[in-house]
């Protein structure tokens, strides 16, 4: 099976520090996988090498046979690699429908219309409103979004990143300031995605882990130093003493 | 909760909203024609000038880009203009054809500079560009005329019928004419793909990478468009005035059209047209009544301005538009 997304030998190096650290790592068609790690572990950073925003000082990412490592970032977003934030942003001035328009067009090649109107545009608009009704937005639509409580931004978050239909997704702690009885839906909406995708996702909340993921990276201090699934994860003696600590016995997973 | 529904733009008629701002500028062009027949050489340079406003307004307010070097765009299609109407070409379209192909250029070349920085540089760079216009307007004297500025200009008749009239009847009208097209093709652009997606570089830039869009190379081709409405208005202040002089490049129209567009509400075209109508009567009359003061008492009604209204006189119109409409509505 090709791989959607490769890390080979990643760093790094602010200065003498190494943010992140040889690190290589394989995403294929259907993963589902979460990246864990200690507060200031470099997930983040990690994220922000993969798309761009961030140049790395060795090593290389391949997209399938393609070296990304030097394409720009609206180009790795033309081909699939598609992050979400994790503090939100958003087109805050602008509202939700157009927030996830924007997206739809962008994906579809028509952004760079003249003279066309562009939200309510029919093949436009029944996207996104599939999109934000999945979420159960629909009825928040036409709201600015400066507007919104900060749970309902972070599935906004998540709707622009299905909008542009990646192939692979990179979910920097989707579910992070989502109101409890809300996070489900964020939940249900990565179940849906297609199967043939691949999707990263940084996540603090363990059960949200074990849920979603069929394998588990582990970084702590910029170096990957667990792959594995997660059942293994809690059991792995490294793990334990970089990451989880007391988290060992306050959370056994059956 | 219940109220949200109420945001959802209705299902109106076609067009709706490009006929009613024609109607609405073609109404209020009909006041000062018929009202003041005598202010009307006035009246034509505040359309020009609402030209450049609403230039600005297109970088500025829609894509939140700080330039104070906008004359430039303006002064360089006038010259143009100017240019080509005193070496024998006289026919008033395509005189307008002249200043839009000079605007556009000059956009397109101030665009690709200062669209690569953010912030301070951005704005400083944007002085620059203009002040070098601007040297260039005063140095190039064989072209330009220089200090003394260009002269002579007299085009021939509009579509071969109406001649530039001493009244400013023909000027005013044409004017008039060009600023409800143009208005009315801006009223679409900005509400296109390519214009929403311009607020939404204005919002967050780094977000829009994110979804794949490639930032720099729209912001320089709006500023390309910027330019070519610029230079609709820089053609049409040369024709009706009959001379270019180094003040259609200076850094006091820059920054007077940056002023005027504050004070109507950046990020709304009827803002752009509110602010330049607004300051240039309040200018007019002021100045009229007091030549010696007057800049003082225009300073006093920016404080005004920017403490009762900081977001432009329009913000508290639209806010009263949506009240309206959300009583209607329950």
């Amino acid at each position: 099976m090709t791989n959607l997304l490769e890390a080979r030998n990643v760093s790094l190096a602010f200065g003498g520090l190494k943010v992140t650290n040889d690190v290589s790592f394989k995403l294929a068609a259907g993963d589902r996988v979460a990246l864990i790690g200690p507060n200031g572990a470099g997930k983040t950073t990690l994220v922000n090498l993969i798309t761009g925003d961030l140049a790395p000082t060795a090593g290389h990412f391949f997209m399938g046979d393609d070296d990304i490592t030097s394409v720009s970032i609206p180009e790795r977003v033309q081909r699939g690699l598609v992050r979400t934030f994790q503090t939100t942003r958003l087109f805050a001035n602008l509202t939700v429908a157009d927030n996830v328009a924007l997206a739809v067009m962008q994906r579809k090649g028509i952004s760079k219309r003249f003279f066309s109107s562009s939200t309510e545009l029919p093949e436009v608009r029944a996207e996104w409103r599939e999109i934000l009704g999945n979420l159960g937005l629909d009825r928040l639509a036409y709201r600015k979004v400066i507007e919104l409580a900060y749970g309902q931004q972070r599935l906004i978050e998540l709707a622009i990143g299905l909008a542009l239909r990646p192939k692979v997704l990179l979910l920097d702690e989707p579910a992070a300031g989502v109101p409890h009885d809300e996070a489900p839906k964020i939940l249900d909406a990565i179940n849906a995605l297609p199967a043939d995708i691949a999707v990263l996702m940084i996540e603090h909340d363990m059960d949200l882990v074990f849920k979603f993921a069929k394998r588990v990276l582990v970084l702590s201090a910029g170096r990957l130093i667990f792959e594995g699934s997660p059942k293994d994860v809690t059991a792995d003696h490294e793990v334990r003493r970089a990451y989880l600590g007391s988290y060992a016995d306050a959370r056994r997973v059956d | 909760m219940t109220d949200t529904v109420s945001h959802v733009p209705r299902r109106t008629i076609p067009f709706a909203q490009e006929a009613g701002g024609a109607l609405a500028i073609a109404a209020l062009g009909a006041v000062g024609y018929f009202l003041f027949p005598d202010d009307l050489a006035f009246l034509t340079r505040l359309i020009g000038i609402s030209f450049l406003v609403l230039s600005l307004d297109l970088v500025t307010g829609f894509c939140g880009i700080a330039t104070l070097g906008h004359a430039a765009q303006f002064g360089v299609a006038a010259y143009a203009a100017g240019i080509a109407c005193v070496r024998g070409v006289t026919d008033p379209l395509a005189l307008l054809g002249i200043g839009i192909f000079a605007g556009t250029l000059m956009g397109l070349i101030s665009g690709a500079l200062i669209a690569r920085f953010r912030g301070l540089p951005q704005l400083v760079l944007s002085i620059a560009v203009g002040q070098l216009v601007a040297a260039l307007a005063n140095k190039l004297q064989w072209l330009t005329g220089g200090s003394d500025g260009l002269s002579g200009i007299s085009p021939g008749k509009v579509f071969g019928i109406y001649n530039f009239d001493m009244y400013s009847r023909t000027a005013y009208l044409f004017s008039l004419a060009v600023l409800i097209v143009v208005f009315v093709a801006l009223t679409r652009f900005v509400r296109s793909p390519f214009g929403l997606m311009c607020r939404a570089i204005k919002d967050d830039d780094l977000r829009a990478k994110m979804i794949g869009v490639a930032v720099y190379p729209r912001l320089v081709i709006m500023y390309g468009v910027s330019g070519a409405v610029a230079g609709v208005g820089g053609a049409l202040t040369a024709m009706s005035t009959g001379v270019v002089g180094l003040d259609s490049v200076a850094f006091e129209r820059s920054a007077e059209v940056l002023v005027m567009l504050v004070l109507g509400g950046a990020g709304h075209l009827w803002g752009a047209l509110a602010g330049t109508v607004i300051f240039m009567i309040f200018e007019h009359i002021v100045a009229a009544a007091n030549p010696f003061h007057w800049m003082t008492l225009v300073g006093v009604l920016l404080i005004g301005i920017v403490v009762f209204a900081p977001r432009g006189l329009i913000e508290p119109v639209l806010s009263l538009f949506a009240r309206f409409r959300k009583g209607r509505a329950s």
